[in-house]
């Protein structure tokens, strides 16, 4: 499904992805895990499109398609879904409004109708309960005034809506409390499937207690030096991400 | 010989600098501007002495008065001797013959707004016949309002069937000397709307321009006189949302409202004038002067504005609270982009017991645009208790165009309350990415951020208004990102 070869990313000049190569199939949940700094984020922001990210080399197929070379809003429309680390605040725009809008964009990139008011209503209805979402925040503006667990849970619950086939959730657990977390993962658990990748890009090993990953990654300094099955995140949860990163050195 | 020959031909000059004894054209007035043209537009308009007095006392005082330079806008010195003063409404002859004469650009923005044809028509000025739905619906409005004992004609023609109640209110709120361009315009407006709520009167429709067409033409001088006598109710639409073809230069209105005992005044404005092109030339310079008078006790006047036309916006619809119990409010949202620059905002001027206002001004600046907030907010010795809460917001788009907030407080009474607050922000790159990474364009994504910034001034819009705005919201700043 997502094929990443070689990458190299540049933020205002600095390299940040020295060569990264990654392979996600269908149905799979990846985690990537690293320090800080390691250049996590910018895989994630990358992959969806962002600004100021520059491909110095390397490419990403998604689905047979060069991904790197289509727009972020059509990126999303075939179906690649960012959890943000920092959802933002939309002062002034419904929460609910943004979803329909996003949702019908979707829907017109592939040639198929609007959704009405009352089909959209229903599915909103039905994707609440799976990330427990408070009715009120619906009609709340994006984002705004909610607390760190609620814009994260909205995240979720905006990939519940999109049904997505790639998500990437960029550090979804930070900041939230245990129950928070439990919540988050059960919602995305809920959405693993056949036709779904899903990768999860953490700094701790607490949420993949959750989350259980196929495979997990480490990221360190732009490469990722060492993959394995979910032991190896257990492992650096351990022995933190030193060794790793002498291991890659010695190699 | 030569002497003779140069007195005709003095005389010969004379008569035709004056124009108007040889019909040399008998709907357009040479340019230039002294007291014959004043009187000459007095008598073409079958006016009463005491209202010619009245044009020339404010002509006379606008000839000692400066134009104003404190505002922060820039633009070219206007010419006044170069304009023409009297041009009858524009006839059928002036327009273009057909819509395939009006320049395509307006009417791809007709389109974008969804406006039927036949008021494109009538927007872009080609000669409608008078076979269309509107007129029909204009009639049956004009016996409704009749039936209430709503006035609602040009401001012609109250002057010569209400004469006693224009004479009472005429200058009442904005008086002759107030400013330059209100002096100017008292001196040589043309036409404009005159609206009369008679007691205990709920206007039982939203008044529009719409529906008297000939004002649209009445060119560069409008004036408006709307009074709301005790108890009565009016919701008056100023405007259209589609760019108007118009060649004037300078626009300087008169609008005044007056609202007695348990008045409600709400009057709304969507202001679209040609804004000029993407390199600034051209354009509308908006100079107008509104203010609502809350003459009575428990009396109420609104003001709601979106302003995105004219290369130059100098307005302050303002709200003098002289009544006890008054309220006056102020929703605007001003759009500059390209070269547009304005300079807006209200002022609050409590002079009655426990009076009360609210400002809500946001401002949109995009390309080079110049956008200010300008506004005051007196307290005056007597009036106890008085309340004000003022938010200005700016947004701006791009790192080209300028924000600018001016309050002024002037407080006299210590029980007043007031309140303010002002943020300016960026449009966020991190909004515009959030909204695509949901699949939603970066064109959808700003309307829909912008449209949540004014949500709180279209919210006080009329229905259907409030959706023309937005619309003309996104055509106004089309293109502006990216």
């Amino acid at each position: 499904m997502l094929s990443i070869k070689d990458l190299h990313v540049a933020v205002e000049g600095k390299e940040i992805l020295k060569g990264l190569d990654l392979e996600v199939g269908a149905g799979e949940v990846h985690a990537i895990m690293g320090p800080n700094g390691s250049g996590k984020s910018t895989l994630a922001n990358v992959l969806a499109g962002r600004d100021g990210y520059e491909v110095t080399a390397g490419g990403v197929t998604y689905q047979d398609k060069d991904l790197l070379a289509l727009a972020p809003e059509a990126r999303a429309c075939e179906g690649i879904f960012l959890a943000f680390q920092y959802p933002v605040e939309i002062p002034g725009v419904n929460n609910i409004y943004l979803l329909k809008a996003a949702i019908n964009a979707k829907r017109k990139y592939h040639g198929e109708p609007e959704l009405d008011a009352m089909e959209f209503l229903k599915l909103v209805k039905e994707k609440t309960k799976l990330v427990s979402m408070k009715e009120d925040l619906l009609n709340r503006s994006v984002n705004e005034g909610f607390s760190g667990g609620e814009k994260k849970r909205n995240e979720i619950f905006q990939m519940a809506i999109l049904e997505p086939k790639l998500a990437i959730l960029d550090e979804t657990d930070s900041g939230l409390d245990i129950d928070a977390l439990k919540v988050v993962a059960d919602g995305v658990n809920s959405l693993r499937a056949a036709d779904r990748a899903i990768i999860v890009v953490t700094h701790y090993q607490r949420l993949l207690n959750y989350i259980v990953p196929d495979r997990v990654h480490v990221l360190t300094d732009g490469r990722i030096v060492k993959s394995g099955d979910r032991d190896l995140a257990l492992q650096l949860e351990e022995r933190g991400y030193d060794w790793v990163r002498k291991e890659a050195a010695a190699a | 010989m030569a002497t003779q020959e140069q007195d005709v031909e003095k005389l010969v000059k004379k008569e035709y600098e004056h124009g108007f004894i040889t019909e040399i054209d008998a709907e357009t007035l040479p340019p230039g501007l002294n007291e014959e043209v004043i009187r000459h537009i007095s008598v073409m308009k079958g006016e009463p002495e005491w209202l010619t007095e009245w044009r020339l006392e404010a002509y006379r005082l606008w000839l000692d008065m400066a134009e104003p330079d404190w505002a922060h806008i820039h633009h070219d010195p206007i010419d006044y001797q170069a304009i023409s003063y009297y041009s009858a409404p524009r006839s059928k002859k002036d327009g273009p013959k057909s819509l395939d004469e009006v320049d395509p650009k307006l009417l791809e923005t007709y389109e974008k707004l969804g406006i039927p044809l036949h008021e494109q028509k009538m927007l872009a000025g080609v000669a409608v016949d008078a076979v269309f739905d509107s007129v029909s619906v204009a009639t049956t409005f004009k016996e409704k309002l009749a039936e209430a004992g709503v006035i609602f004609c040009s401001f012609s023609e109250a002057v010569h069937n209400h004469p006693e109640l224009v004479r009472k209110y005429l200058g009442s709120v904005v008086p002759q000397g107030d400013n330059y361009f209100a002096a100017l315009n008292s001196a040589v407006f043309t036409d404009g709307s005159f609206c009369f709520i008679p007691k205990g009167t709920r206007c039982p429709m939203e008044l529009s321009t719409y529906f008297r067409i000939n004002a649209s033409n009445t060119g560069q001088f409008e004036r408006t006189l709307i009074i709301a006598e005790e108890g009565s109710y009016v919701s008056y639409l100023e405007g259209c949302t589609a760019p108007q073809r118009d060649e004037n230069q300078l626009h300087a209105a008169v609008v005044e409202l007056i609202a007695l005992d348990d008045a409600h005044i709400k009057y709304s404005t969507v202001q679209n004038w040609y804004p000029g092109d993407e390199e600034g030339r051209g354009g509308i310079y908006n100079f107008v002067t509104k203010r609502g008078d809350c003459r009575g006790r428990n009396s109420k006047i609104c003001w709601t504005q979106i302003e995105t036309g004219s290369a130059v916006t100098w307005k302050y619809p303002s709200c003098v609270l002289r009544g006890e119990n008054s309220v006056g409010e102020f929703y605007s949202v001003a759009v500059t982009n390209n070269y547009q620059q304005a300079d807006t905002g209200t002022k609050m001027i409590h002079l009655g017991k426990n009076t009360r206002s609210t400002i809500i001004s946001k401002g949109i600046s995009a390309g080079y645009a110049q956008n200010a907030y300008r506004g005051l907010v007196r307290v005056g010795r007597k009036a106890y208790n008085a309340r004000n809460y003022t938010q200005c917001d700016s947004l701006l788009m791009g790192d080209r165009c300028g924000a600018h907030t001016f309050p002024y407080v002037e407080n006299r009474n210590a029980s007043a309350v007031l309140e303010h607050e002002a943020t300016t922000s960026r449009i966020g790159e991190d909004q515009l990415f959030y909204c695509r990474q949901r699949g939603i364009s970066e064109e959808d994504a700003v309307n829909m951020i912008v449209n949540g910034f004014c949500k709180q001034v279209f919210n006080e819009l009329p229905m259907e208004f409030a959706v023309e705005a937005q619309k003309l919201l996104s055509v106004t700043l089309e293109g502006a990102v990216g």
